[in-house]
């Protein structure tokens, strides 16, 4: 088992490096030069030369990548253009809102999921399974940034029974909105693969041989079905995540929760490209950590998964 | 041509998709013949006219500039499908080509070009469409080339593995021991065979392309005005909210549907190419 999280950590080396090297990158598709964008042309060239030096770009490339990947490695992002602060800090604030989200968002996207999925999937409820494979499919198309507004209109607006936006110091009136919003795509999802998982799963032998015996069905359905159908789920949950941090983007800026995804949005606006740059290698990094976490965990759950990659 | 009618049979019994089918029609119809049937020119500022309601004259109200938010909607499809089309070909392009280079010589090659496909998929789509439309000149060809550069990964990917696959089988390796070019065996005997998953990724990636265009353009990063586009048009609605809801609720019913419908023809697809399908359908 060690040695399975080893290699899975080793594999994760160059593609971390790549990523480091794509946003590193980006900063030089910038048309035209970073520093006319950030300070216009009013300033004299001494004043311009200068920044240029502070934030070392009047260096040959090769050397500014060095430099680049040696602060990223001390978790030094560089400093905000705009306030000069430094943008890790930055994150540090608005990060553990932007997790406090993402989070009740993927537990409602799970609890609903799974109970959606476990119930259509029963003989009884056959309508409603194939109801719901239509409506997970209507899920993931609806546009996150337009269901937050339509959530809005409704629950704030006409009934006014929740805020329209805000972080209220952290009251939890203020988190569902946001948190169903961001939820929906990902529920609708879990609830589809929960049904096929659960169905497939009841027709295997162990889960008839359960029934044959005279086990009581909550008994079947928790302790045979269930923990294997739960498999599929956790994998899914753990890809959707970096669609609860690129949708984080969007339900942050329509709802006002000052989260890190507000936080870049306000930085394109003010064309500020260190926050930028900072801030969506972290949530790139991130998102590879979420996925290594998922691919071991699935080595827990399932211990056949280990012996495969060993074959490899 | 029976194989034809063949799929298209067991297309149309697939309720659902078909559903999707017609409504993806109607919406490419609009886009098409959007300067024949909105029924107000698209330009046509009114400020007299400024924030009506729907009515029958003005189908979806009208905006802050009087204009009627219907031919807008319209003339958006136009954009947004193009949008969707032209950057997914140009995935389907670098992808079929590196995912059947890497499939066909294997090797150093193919690990690079994985390694490469594995860091695009490291990243969360829309926060790198975000991080280089936020630095390139945002705009309509500027989103074809960056949308169309993103979604290569995926095609790669399933090209590769099909090429693998089809490159065992003996008709090929007849062809290729008898002196066929690469280059011919290729386009005459393995892609053919890889058609069928291809347009269902293809589809399937278009609603997703769609739903990406929109939000960039909803975040400012994307389509510019004046050309109309529906994430454009949300996020200008935005402000009158309380006194204009249309301005935001038709362009979102629009945009939902569309990709809707791509995912409902998608899905459909793959059940068509499916020939397992049949059986599991009546398991069910």
């Amino acid at each position: 088992m060690l040695k399975f999280v080893i290699r899975r950590v080793a594999q994760l080396f160059p593609i971390l490096f790549g990523v480091v090297t794509v946003t590193f990158l980006i900063m030089y598709i910038i048309p035209g030069d970073p520093i006319l964008s950030l300070v216009g042309e009013r300033y004299d060239s001494e004043t311009i030369d200068r920044i240029r030096e502070d934030l070392g770009l009047n260096k040959p490339i090769p050397f500014q990548y060095v430099d680049y990947i040696v602060r990223v490695v001390r978790l030094d992002f560089g400093r905000s253009f705009v306030t000069g602060r430094p943008v890790i800090d930055s994150i540090k604030e608005y990060f553990p809102r932007t997790l406090i989200l993402a989070f009740s968002a993927m537990l409602i996207a799970v609890v609903f999921g799974i109970v959606i999925g476990a119930v259509s999937s029963l003989d009884r409820f056959k309508w409603l399974g194939r109801a719901l494979m239509t409506f997970s499919l209507v899920g993931v198309s609806i546009p996150v940034f337009w269901l937050g507004l339509l959530l809005i209109y409704f629950f704030a607006i006409k009934l006014s029974i929740l805020p329209p936006s805000g972080y209220g110091n952290g009251s939890l009136r203020y988190l569902i909105l946001p948190a169903v919003t961001l939820s929906f795509a990902s529920m609708a999802t879990v609830a589809r693969v929960s049904r096929s998982s659960l169905l497939d799963i009841s027709s295997e032998d162990f889960v008839r041989t359960a029934r044959a015996k005279g086990l009581n069905e909550f008994v079947v359905f928790g302790k045979h079905l269930f923990r294997n159908a739960l498999i599929p789920v956790i994998t899914i949950v753990g890809s959707d995540f970096g669609s609860y941090l690129g949708g984080s983007v969007l339900t942050e800026s329509i709802f006002g929760w000052p989260g890190l995804g507000r936080y870049i949005v306000q930085a394109i606006l003010k064309r500020d490209f260190p926050v930028i740059q900072g801030a969506v290698l972290f949530m790139a990094v991130l998102f590879m950590v979420v996925n290594l976490l998922v691919d071991v965990s699935y080595g827990f759950i399932d211990p056949r998964v280990r012996v495969v990659e060993k074959e490899e | 041509m029976s194989e034809l009618k063949r799929y298209y049979r067991k297309f149309s019994r697939n309720h659902i998709a078909f559903v999707g089918l017609v409504v993806l029609t109607l919406i490419v119809m609009g886009g098409l013949l959007a300067d024949i049937i909105a029924p107000v020119d698209k330009g046509g500022i009114d400020l007299d006219h400024s924030l009506e309601a729907p009515s029958l004259r003005h189908p979806f109200g009208t905006d802050s500039f009087g204009r009627d938010l219907f031919s807008r909607v319209i003339h958006g499809s136009r954009v947004s499908l193009t949008v969707g089309f032209v950057a997914r070909t140009i995935s389907l392009f670098i992808g079929l080509i590196m995912g059947v280079i890497s499939g066909f010589y294997g090797g150093k090659v193919d690990s690079v070009i994985m390694r490469l496909a594995d860091i695009t998929f490291a990243f969360p789509t829309l926060l790198l469409l975000i991080a280089i439309m936020a630095v390139v000149a945002p705009g309509i060809p500027t989103l074809f080339t960056v949308l169309g550069v993103v979604g290569w990964a995926a095609i790669a990917r399933l090209v590769r593995a099909q090429v693998m696959v089809v490159r065992k089988r003996q008709y090929v390796q007849a062809a290729e021991s008898s002196g066929v070019g690469i280059f011919s065996l290729m386009i005459r005997h393995i892609l053919p065979q890889c058609m069928s998953p291809i347009i269902v990724v293809y589809t399937m990636g278009l609603g997703m392309t769609i739903m990406a265009e929109s939000s960039l353009s909803f975040l400012g990063l994307g389509v510019q005005p004046p050309s109309p586009s529906w994430g454009r048009m949300i996020s200008d609605g935005i402000v009158f909210m309380r006194s204009a809801w249309w301005l935001t609720i038709f362009p979102g019913i629009i945009l939902s549907l569309t990709v809707c419908s791509l995912n409902l023809v998608g899905d459909g697809f793959r059940d068509m190419f499916d020939p397992r399908y049949v059986f599991k359908k009546e398991k069910d």
